[in-house]
């Protein structure tokens, strides 16, 4: 910006075009301009304004409170108060065995999820698609968008119910077959398939909404074309069908892999506990114990702003690649 | 593809076979709850001999009684709807004028103010910060600050704008030349025309408020404050901290297991029964929020 000034005020040239333009009409000014804009139309501020003081309060002020992970906070001393030390909570953040294992897990986890939950509703969507029977299809659907809508805490007692070592369906069930009870959540080696089976689960059903919607809008045509040609219909499913969805299939990945650090750490912190943290503490389980329930805030806000910092550059990579793809592939 | 006809041995196979699988992972999808709700009106030994599989067996309400006789669990339901509808309301109230000013062309710096809204979707703070904002603010173990902390939503905000900016100018300029401010815009115009869009803001708003968690353990420690997930939550954790809890009782009518499944029953009911309404709205939803940033 300020280079740009510079350069306008010596300009020779610009100088003398704006001379002439003050001299016949005044241009107005940055403010004159703003304040006839609140004039004509202050409602439409007064409608933002709400907003806005709602985003600075409670979404950008905590921004502001990030920098106690470069400090020696206390609550006595407040955030502004509180002494700078620097980058020493980072250094001990990764001389921390703890918080190591939980940036591995958070990672491994997310992978296990991408690995085995993304074909899913991909696969979900193509099959929905071939049931001719409307009324089949529409209970279908009702009932497997269903357990989106319920919360993790309930999934989570149902996960702890029915994997239950002296009554649960799964312990029953395993008997049946002669295998001893297994307390599984209290197993580490157990953890892992669990968390990912149970989001499987409970979101493959409404993620599928989004290639149904892509494969609705397929052209018709095509179909009618392979009908001619005889096709069948399992070819016309992997020839047409999953070939038309791939753009949207690639950047439903690229989002994916973007936010390879959110991990549901709700469902963590219900299902795990200290015999299974080797497998399950993850970055945010990790910072809501040393911070919310150890209070050690700057410390833990050090992690967060660590994770938040990685996150937002995962993210902002996916979202222009997927923007770049979206522009190349689509149009 | 609705009207094809089957035209080999191997499309019927294949139709067939698909129906079978879709079948299958629908009922995976429900036995959970029907071996929640059967365990739930099982007496306390069967469950605990593991007996129950899909039916309930030597069937009792007992655990019923368990539940609903403990005034907790309606302090906790109360709150749960006052954090719903009161969280809902305070939702709506910023986000529908938030929504339209964000829509409207002439506002001065609308790329800055949009910006500032998807922004706080790339880049969060974290839990920390955020904590400590509210501690700061006065708005621990408070109805209040759960109702508006978690206000305003930034894919919310930003689909009912995608929305308001869809509706052609066409129909809020009668109401111009009527002399309509913009408030009666929104209000007379807008709003009428958004329904459909302002429900499935409003469901999502219901389904998060009902279902939240986390920062309402967090936040309250009341236990008069306390919504129906988080009671949910110390039930469930300290009876199966307490595997023996009610087996020795001498008729073992109820145990861990058909209580934590009673409570999770009696937790799910007002979810089954807005469901149908919320699946109206929620296809069309995600389609709208996912069309433009």
């Amino acid at each position: 910006m300020a280079i740009d000034n510079q350069q306008l005020e010596t300009s020779p040239e610009k100088l003398a075009t704006r001379a002439r333009g003050v001299q016949r009409a005044r241009k107005p000014s940055r403010i004159e301009r703003i304040s006839d804009h609140l004039k004509r139309d202050w409602q439409i501020y007064l409608m933002l304004i709400p907003t806005i003081i709602w985003l600075l309060l409670f979404l950008y002020k905590p921004m502001y409170g990030l920098q106690i992970a470069f400090k020696d906070y206390s609550i006595f001393r407040g955030i502004a108060g509180s002494p700078w030390i620097g980058l020493d909570h980072f250094q001990t953040l990764f001389g921390n065995d703890q918080f190591l294992r939980a940036l591995r897990n958070t990672v491994i986890i997310s992978f296990y999820t991408l690995l085995f939950g993304f074909p899913m509703p991909i696969l979900l969507a193509l099959m929905f698609n071939e049931i001719l029977n409307r009324t089949f299809k529409k209970t279908a659907q009702t009932i497997v968008y269903l357990p989106h809508f319920i919360s993790s805490v309930i999934i989570a007692g149902i996960v702890i119910t029915a994997f239950s070592p002296s009554a649960g369906i799964v312990n029953t069930v395993i008997g049946w077959f002669g295998v001893d009870p297994i307390y599984f959540l209290t197993k580490p080696e157990w953890f892992r398939p669990i968390f990912v089976g149970t989001g499987i689960w409970q979101e493959a059903g409404f993620q599928s909404i989004i290639y149904l919607a892509a494969i609705a809008g397929v052209s018709p045509t095509l179909y009618e074309s392979a009908v001619v040609d005889g096709a069948s219909r399992w070819q016309m499913m992997w020839k047409i069908t999953l070939p038309s969805i791939m753009p949207t299939i690639i950047i439903m990945l690229i989002i994916r892999i973007g936010n390879i650090l959110e991990v549901s750490f709700e469902m963590i912190i219900l299902l795990y506990q200290p015999a299974t943290y080797e497998t399950a503490d993850v970055v945010n389980t990790f910072i809501f114990r040393q911070g919310i329930q150890s209070g050690q805030y700057d410390f833990a806000a050090a992690a967060g702003l660590f994770n938040a910092v990685v996150a937002f550059i995962l993210v902002m990579t996916a979202n222009s690649l997927s923007k770049r793809y979206s522009r190349t592939s689509l149009w | 593809m609705v009207n094809m006809n089957l035209y080999s041995r191997g499309d019927k196979i294949f139709v067939i076979t698909n129906m079978v699988l879709v079948g299958m992972f629908a009922i995976s999808t429900l036995y959970p709850f029907i071996y929640i709700a059967s365990l739930s009106m099982s007496s306390g030994f069967e469950a605990r001999a593991g007996n129950v599989i899909l039916t309930p067996m030597d069937f009792t309400l007992e655990a019923y009684q368990f539940v609903l006789s403990d005034p907790q669990f309606w302090i906790s339901y109360k709150n749960t709807f006052i954090y719903t509808i009161g969280g809902t309301l305070m939702s709506l109230a910023f986000i529908i004028p938030g929504a339209y000013a964000l829509s409207r062309p002439q506002l001065y710096g609308r790329r800055f103010w949009n910006l500032m809204v998807a922004f706080t979707m790339w880049f969060n703070a974290g839990l920390i910060p955020f904590f400590l904002n509210m501690r700061d603010l006065g708005l621990l173990d408070s109805y209040f600050g759960i109702i508006i902390g978690f206000a305003v939503n930034g894919f919310n905000l930003i689909l009912l704008r995608n929305f308001f900016e869809g509706i052609p100018k066409s129909f809020e300029e009668a109401a111009r030349m009527d002399g309509a401010n913009e408030f009666q815009v929104l209000w007379k115009v807008f709003m009428p025309l958004s329904k459909p869009a302002i429900a499935t803001v409003a469901l999502f708003c219901i389904v998060s408020r009902w279902n939240g968690f986390f920062w309402a353990m967090v936040l309250l420690q009341d236990e008069d404050k306390i919504p129906l997930q988080v009671f949910l939550r110390h039930t469930i954790a300290t009876l199966s901290d307490d595997q023996e809890f009610g087996t020795t009782l001498i008729d073992a009518s109820y145990s861990f297991e058909t209580v934590s499944a009673a409570i999770i029953v009696c937790s799910i009911i007002p979810v089954l029964i807005v469901y149908p309404f919320i699946q109206k709205y929620f296809e069309k939803g995600i389609l709208l929020g996912g069309v433009k940033e």
